[in-house]
């Protein structure tokens, strides 16, 4: 038996299929996984990445195929199922529980009876070996996304599974936290493990993966070796055709431009025990530049995002200034009404209403702003206007979808991301404020949306935009801000941020001191 | 000091079907399910126990078949919202007029039937201790159940395994399916064991407050169980408060129509709903403690994504 084994892969996959509907999502899928190996599963969004690894997982039933587990037949019918036969998995769409504390939400996925003061103990010490500190009593509700991730891939390693299923685990941590990350993975692959590995930056896919299986429109369009591609050729085997290039003009003069958008002195008390207060914050957006925002998770991000936005009033009126008024008293529609739009963190049910369909959720944003081509007299919705406006922005945006008006909650991740940044830009907005612009989109998607922010810029706007991924700050920025712990840095230009200055900053360095720290660490 | 005990054993009375039917509830609506129907089975509860008990002579036997009768009826809205996914608000309120409708069909043959009180405790040596004898020792035995019943309920949601996965569904069933968890069978015993609790409390009513059989004899008392239990935030220890509350102002108002004070019958009537809701409101303030207890995924139909 144990000869046996080690002659099978781990996972055998053959001709797997899954149809929703009219859509095929996969398409005899193929794929093999062997012991010890991480393997990259990758393609664009709607690619059908999520849909196989769900029916992996259990989470969705195939219509036909078959799945072999260590060369034997096995039907997954539910996760319980895949927990059992050692699949273990770190969701994309997080599936934690926001009322309850990481350590009871740790405590869920274990199937042993031992008490939750001991799991929060192995958690903590689970986490810190790992380098992914985490706090097991706080409330998960509290924690920003980067902390959520922490707990599910917590979560899957105290499972000590065989297969790790990772549904795009890096797109929310820092250069430093991914490094240690991949240490993990590695230790995990010398222990025998297999890893599969959903993800979207190529630079990392060759860093760590073994083997890479590509998939396009459902299908498996190919099987690599990602140490012995580029990161373009991969992106090619993706796309199907060349990704352009994020292309950034310099400007000229724009200290004299006018500031669109003005942070003066900016503070804000913890709105619960857990969360971060904002300690004077100074900022100015002129017309015609991308200012960034890079930052460890949880760092205060989420807090100035909603004060910038308007969904927490503040106390000073001049403390947020939009085209030279006083914004800081007005709501998020007052604020739009001053030209300028935003793109919150997360897409489902924060961005966009999860039930309703991508027009209904454009009239959401934009009944004000645009009263008189979407409301009529008497407050009567004008429905083929609307419509005509979601499907601009549907194509302008390139956004994949089933049916021609869908649900939001039924388009991918990035797809959706796409329909909202879309959604905003197509206002021609003179302030744009983005959270996490490009989170869980895939490179093309990405691209497309990074020169639609910058080219926003170039026309005269002001542009701000808070990411964890340092790659596309550095791609897009004119000029790179640092947050920590609740304050924000000056701004530096890009032409003397690098990598180790802002990862400096990023774990709290004081500005002046960071050579310094270098020399000594 | 014999009116003041005479008092507090009527209170107590008064709050326990409350109590036990909230509590019930309290674990439906942790589970994500939005059980209206209380009235319903409550009703239920309260003909099939003073059947029964009419029928044996054995007022025990009256209290199990109240309990079935309660988990029977809330067996009917878990196939309907659970398997069927029915929308839960019109199928509960649908429970309450059917139990409210068959109940009175049922119990024609009871109505002016003497019925059999189940009897008080009696403890020789303890219950005869003056004053606090017959409080702690002499009462029914279904106040004795309540009381145990929300310990356990407490200690079951937050000290154990089952009823931490239990909240998890109630926060959210996706996720919770995600891991693996049975949601819909989590949700139909929690809904069986809120309509059993549901069936006591009808019981109680038939079988100790008045032991006889009266049309709509629960009168409105399901509703305000469901009321606690949100005004309780979804806190065992706040919905026995509660009850109590309710139970006590409920006494008081009706010993001061007795006494005639010069106040609007109408007014004194409407204070144990007022004093309820004022009482647990002021304890609920901490928004932060709310949204913890809140199940996030209350009243919404589970569909499993296949």
């Amino acid at each position: 038996m144990s000869a046996n084994q080690n002659d099978t892969n781990l996972l055998e996959v053959r001709g797997l299929t899954k149809i929703f509907g009219t859509l095929t999502a996969c398409d005899h899928i193929d794929l093999d996984i062997a012991r010890g190996e991480i393997h990259a599963l990758l393609g664009e969004n709607g690619a059908g990445k999520s849909t196989l690894v769900k029916m992996l997982f259990g989470s969705l039933e195939p219509n036909s195929g078959e799945i072999f587990w260590n060369g034997q037949a096995v039907r997954i019918s539910s996760p319980g199922v895949a927990k059992k036969l050692g699949i273990g998995m770190v969701f994309q769409h997080f599936s934690l529980f926001e009322a309850l504390t990481a350590a009871e939400n740790i405590a869920l996925s274990l199937d042993d009876g031992s008490p939750i003061s001991s799991i929060a103990a192995k958690a903590r010490a689970l986490s810190f070996s790992y380098g992914l500190p985490l706090d097991p009593e706080s409330l998960v509700g509290d924690l920003s996304v980067g902390e959520r991730q922490r707990i599910e891939i917590i979560r899957c390693l105290l499972q000590t599974p065989q297969l790790i299923i990772l549904d795009e685990p890096t797109s929310v941590l820092t250069p430093q936290e991914a490094d240690k990350l991949f240490e993990t993975l590695e230790r995990l692959r010398s222990e025998g493990k297999s890893i599969l590995y959903i993800s979207h930056r190529l630079e990392e896919v060759k860093r760590i993966c073994d083997r890479a299986t590509v998939l396009r429109h459902g299908k498996v369009v190919g099987h690599c070796n990602p140490r012995e591609e580029t990161a373009s050729s991969l992106a090619r085997m993706m796309v199907g055709n060349e990704v352009q290039a994020v292309v950034r003009a310099p400007v000229e003069g724009i200290d004299k431009a006018q500031p669109l958008l003005e942070i003066r002195n900016l503070s804000r008390k913890p709105a619960t025990p857990f969360s971060i207060p904002l300690k004077g914050i100074n900022l100015n957006v002129r017309a015609g530049e991308v200012i960034g925002i890079a930052g460890v998770a949880g760092n205060g991000q989420g807090e100035f995002f909603e004060s910038v936005s308007g969904e927490v009033l503040q106390q000073d009126a001049a403390s947020v200034r939009i085209r030279g008024k006083d914004a800081g008293g007005l709501t998020i529609t007052g604020r739009r009404l001053l030209g300028a739009a935003f793109v919150p963190e997360e897409r489902l049910g924060h961005g966009a209403a999860p039930r309703m369909k991508l027009s209904e959720n454009l009239l959401l944003s934009r009944h004000a702003t645009d009263g008189k081509a979407f409301v009529g007299a008497g407050g009567m919705v004008k429905s083929a206007a609307i419509y005509a406006a979601a499907q601009r922005i549907i194509e302008a945006m390139d956004v994949r979808k089933s049916v021609p008006d869908p649900e939001a909650a039924a388009l991918s991740g990035g797809n959706l991301q796409k329909f909202i940044v879309g959604r905003e830009l197509d206002r021609r907005p003179s302030v744009m404020v983005v959270n996490q612009p490009t989170w869980g989109v895939d490179a093309g998607a990405a691209a497309h949306i990074r020169q639609a922010l910058i080219e926003l810029s170039r026309s005269g706007s002001a542009v701000l935009v808070i990411s964890q991924d340092l790659d596309e700050l550095f791609e897009i920025s004119d000029a790179i801000a640092v947050m920590h712990n609740g304050e924000l840095s000056k701004p530096m230009p890009i032409a003397e941020a690098t990598f180790e200055k802002v990862g400096l900053l990023m774990g709290g360095a004081e500005p002046g001191h960071a050579e310094h720290r270098l020399e000594t660490a | 000091m014999d009116i003041t005990v005479n008092i507090l054993l009527t209170i107590a009375t008064a709050a326990t079907p409350l109590l036990i039917a909230a509590i019930g509830e309290l674990v439906v609506e942790r589970s994500g399910v939005l059980n209206l129907g209380v009235e319903g089975m409550m009703i239920m509860g309260a003909v099939g126990g003073f059947g029964a008990s009419y029928l044996t002579g054995s007022p025990w036997i009256g209290l199990l078949a109240a309990i079935a009768m309660g988990a029977v009826f809330s067996l009917l809205f878990a196939v309907m919202t659970l398997s069927l996914a029915t929308n839960q608000v019109a199928t509960g309120l649908s429970l309450t007029l059917l139990g409210l409708g068959l109940s009175g069909m049922m119990g024609t043959r009871f109505v002016g039937q003497p019925g059999e009180r189940l009897p008080n405790l009696d403890i020789p040596g303890l219950t005869s201790i003056p004053v606090i004898g017959r409080l702690l020792f002499g009462q029914d035995p279904i106040f004795y159940i309540s009381i145990a019943l929300t310990a356990a309920v407490m200690w079951f949601l937050f000290k154990t395994r089952t009823g931490l996965t239990l909240r998890s569904i109630g926060d959210s069933h996706t996720s919770a399916h995600a891991l693996g968890i049975h949601v819909i069978r989590y949700r139909y015993l929690a809904v069986i064991f809120g309509g059993a609790c549901a069936g006591l409390a009808g019981g109680h009513l038939s079988l100790v407050y008045t032991p006889q059989w009266v049309e709509n004899m629960s009168a409105g008392r399901g509703w305000i169980a469901l009321a606690l239990v949100v005004f309780a935030s979804w806190r065992p220890w706040r919905v026995l408060a509660g009850a109590y509350i309710f139970g006590a102002v409920w006494i008081g108002q009706l010993h001061a129509q007795a006494f005639g004070i010069p106040v609007p019958s109408q007014f004194l009537s409407s204070l144990p709903y007022l004093a309820t809701v004022v009482v647990l409101v002021l304890i609920s303030r901490n928004k932060r403690l709310t949204m913890m207890n809140t199940p996030a995924s209350l009243g919404q139909p589970f569909v499993p994504d296949r």
